[in-house]
């Protein structure tokens, strides 16, 4: 017989493991989903894994890590703080859209003149185009106690038709000869988010996530409001005793995450998308989700899994051309590695006996 | 535009139509949220529903047996999210993202080859001379067996809740599972048959979308309909009946909003599109005041040694 017995404190050890453990056993039944899919698991698991990083054409791929993994640690980071206090915004994907239209929007106004600062204002508007939206499920939490997981999903379904009549009216493209979508901002100097360092991936959303990344740790590590927010995900009544004002973080914690959301939408449509089209958000917002968790919601951890999480996305589209592997199995392996790294999780804070009940 | 087009008692009898889907999964989660299960996977479980249906359907040639399997497809799925919450004791919150997630892809990877395909038809139950009564007959009779079998459930789940036994045990593990447990009841036996029922309902309104709404199979056609369930109960402050008016509201906002797209109002259709979970976010804004009515032990982790 097995049972649980509750350790005293998480074991640090496996909280380390777990997120390793996790993908070796979505390796293994990702593998074996592979083999019922009619391929062959080490081979399509080495195509996903290593011809990215070492494979032949590496130097093609290896920027598209920074490109395809910067707007999921973007979202993961802010994300994470409020998963970190028991504030769930699931909606990172419309305030990702909404970043995308806002700054889009003011860039393709000022089109055609050309004006250093015209960059810059798109990234103000595009954090504040994701701030506001995720303000929408944080004041009405704060003054009705609404929950903040049902409005800020539904809020995703809003964003992606406002998405849709924005890209067939008014940003559509004057020039378009009718066809949906808004002009492209790659070719518009003064509104383009290129790249920093030629043939590296590097553009300014990657200095984004950096920067993000670093103001998480500092704020998590050495701050009274790191504090409140880890206290609060700990022990809510605590909280209340240590004198954190749970609506001020509630605002917080959602502002930051929609902030940051919307900056990686804005980074995403004036950068590698280029435009804003009906099919411009491609899952981000939900997969941070599994960022966030894989990285145990610790900034340093984010960026790893953010990276693992890029990988699998370039590994999945070299594995769809050159193996026919079917792009939905590249997220059902995402959904698998959530999955283990949940169940794993038990882990860390319980320890398993093997043998009868003791007396009590 | 011409609304003359609308026709009400169309509409009425549409409204139930559009109604069923959100209807069957909304039943199903209130009865693993009043169990204390906070099961956030209904859109995930909707979905492999839609598909398992849809697929068994085209391949039986039956309709019913593709609802047979669309249940079974929906109960497996809710196993993953029993395992986790109740054996492994991880967080409903996650593991419930972590089944929409796995659902949606795992859905798209097994509908590769039923795109563009027609379903069976369900025909619509024989009332005979009661269908041919004027408006009633339309409204009342002229449907397909799920949709009255989603009226039953609510019934029946109604009934359990109140008057049984089996009702009062799950209600007394929802409200406070320490005390069930110590009166000698399975706290986590009772959850898990609670999310399989939840995951059986959910497959069965996702199987409603593909088989008889929408007559196909398209990627992540469930559209969020899952997560308006989830709002549903939170509508109906976990009373049966009050969900099967929460779906006919949300039914009649859904047909409603296709009508006047059809006739052409000056309003662009993405406007009308959003409308449903606009006023879903309303709804839940204007209800959420009172929680009094919500499972004592909604969403809290069980574990005997606490």
């Amino acid at each position: 017989m097995i049972r649980l017995e509750k350790r005293p404190e998480p074991n640090h050890l496996f909280a380390y493991l777990t997120p390793l453990l996790a993908v070796l056993a979505t390796f293994f039944f990702g593998g074996l989903l592979f083999t019922v899919l009619g391929k062959d698991p080490v081979t399509s698991i080495l195509t996903i894994f290593w011809e990215p990083l070492f494979g032949e054409f590496a130097f093609f791929y290896r920027p598209q890590l920074l490109i395809k993994g910067a707007p999921l640690v973007l979202i993961a980071i802010g994300l994470s703080l409020g998963f970190k206090a028991g504030i769930w915004n699931i909606g990172a994907e419309g305030q990702y859209i909404m970043g995308a239209l806002f700054g889009a929007a003011v860039g393709l106004a000022c089109y055609p003149a050309e004006n250093m600062l015209i960059f810059p204002a798109m990234v103000l508007a595009g954090a504040f185009g994701g701030w506001l939206w995720s303000m929408i499920p944080a004041l009405l939490k704060v003054k009705f106690g609404t929950n903040e997981i049902l409005v800020s999903l539904m809020l995703v379904y809003v964003a992606e038709q406002f998405l849709a009549s924005m890209s067939l009216g008014l940003l559509k493209n004057p020039e378009g000869f009718g066809f949906p979508g808004s002009r492209n901002l790659q070719q518009y100097a003064s509104a383009h988010n290129g790249e920093i360092i030629a043939g590296s991936g590097m553009h300014w959303g990657v200095v984004a996530a950096m920067i993000a990344v670093i103001f998480a740790y500092v704020l998590l590590a050495r701050h009274r409001l790191g504090f409140a927010v880890r206290v609060t995900g700990a022990a809510p009544r605590a909280a209340r005793f240590a004198g954190v004002n749970p609506s001020r973080l509630i605002l917080f914690c959602l502002g930051t995450s929609g902030l940051l959301a919307g900056l990686a939408g804005l980074f995403e449509v004036a950068g590698p998308a280029g435009q804003v089209s009906i099919d411009f958000n491609v899952g981000y917002g939900f997969t941070a989700i599994i960022v966030a968790f894989l990285g145990r919601l610790h900034p340093i951890g984010i960026v790893l899994a953010g990276l693992l999480m890029a990988l699998t996305y370039i590994g999945g589209d070299i594995a769809q051309s050159q193996l026919g592997l079917p792009a939905a199995a590249i997220q059902v392996f995402q959904g698998m590695l959530l999955f283990f790294l949940l169940a794993l999780d038990l882990l860390t804070n319980y320890r398993l006996r093997i043998g009868r009940t003791e007396a009590a | 535009m011409d609304l003359s087009a609308i026709n009400p008692v169309l509409l009425i009898a549409a409204l139930m139509s559009a109604a069923t889907p959100v209807l069957l999964a909304a039943t199903g989660e209130l009865v693993a949220e009043r169990a204390g299960v906070l099961n956030l996977g209904v859109e995930g479980m909707m979905i492999i529903g839609a598909i398992c249906g849809f697929a068994i359907a085209v391949e039986t040639g039956s309709p019913l047996v593709g609802f047979i399997a669309a249940a079974a497809g929906g109960a497996a799925l809710s196993l993953l999210f029993a395992f986790l919450t109740q054996i492994t004791l991880a967080n409903q919150v996650a593991s419930g993202l972590a089944l929409t997630l796995f659902g949606l892809g795992l859905s798209a990877l097994l509908g590769q080859g039923y795109v563009g395909i027609k379903p069976p038809r369900m025909p619509d139950i024989n009332f005979g001379p009661l269908a041919e009564l004027p408006i009633i007959g339309q409204i009342l009779f002229s449907h397909d067996p799920i949709l009255y079998f989603g009226i039953l459930l609510v019934a029946g789940v109604w009934a359990v809740l109140k008057f049984t036994r089996v009702g009062l045990i799950l209600r007394a593990v929802g409200e406070n599972h320490d005390a069930a447990h110590a009166l000698g009841y399975k706290v986590v036996r009772i959850r898990t048959f609670a999310i399989m029922f939840g995951g059986a309902c959910a497959g069965m309104g996702g199987a409603y979308i593909s088989l008889i709404r929408v007559p196909q199979w398209t990627e992540g056609m469930t559209a969020g309909v899952g997560w308006i369930a989830l709002a549903l109960v939170v509508f109906a402050s976990w009373k049966p009946w009050r969900v099967l008016l929460g779906a006919y509201l949300f039914g009649g906002i859904t047909q409603l909003q296709l009508n006047l797209q059809g006739a052409g109002v000056a309003i662009p259709v993405e406007y009308l599109a959003m409308s449903p979970y606009v006023i879903t976010i309303v709804v839940l804004v204007v209800l959420s005041a009172d929680k009094s009515a919500a499972p004592g032990s909604l969403g809290r982790i069980f574990h005997a040694s606490h």
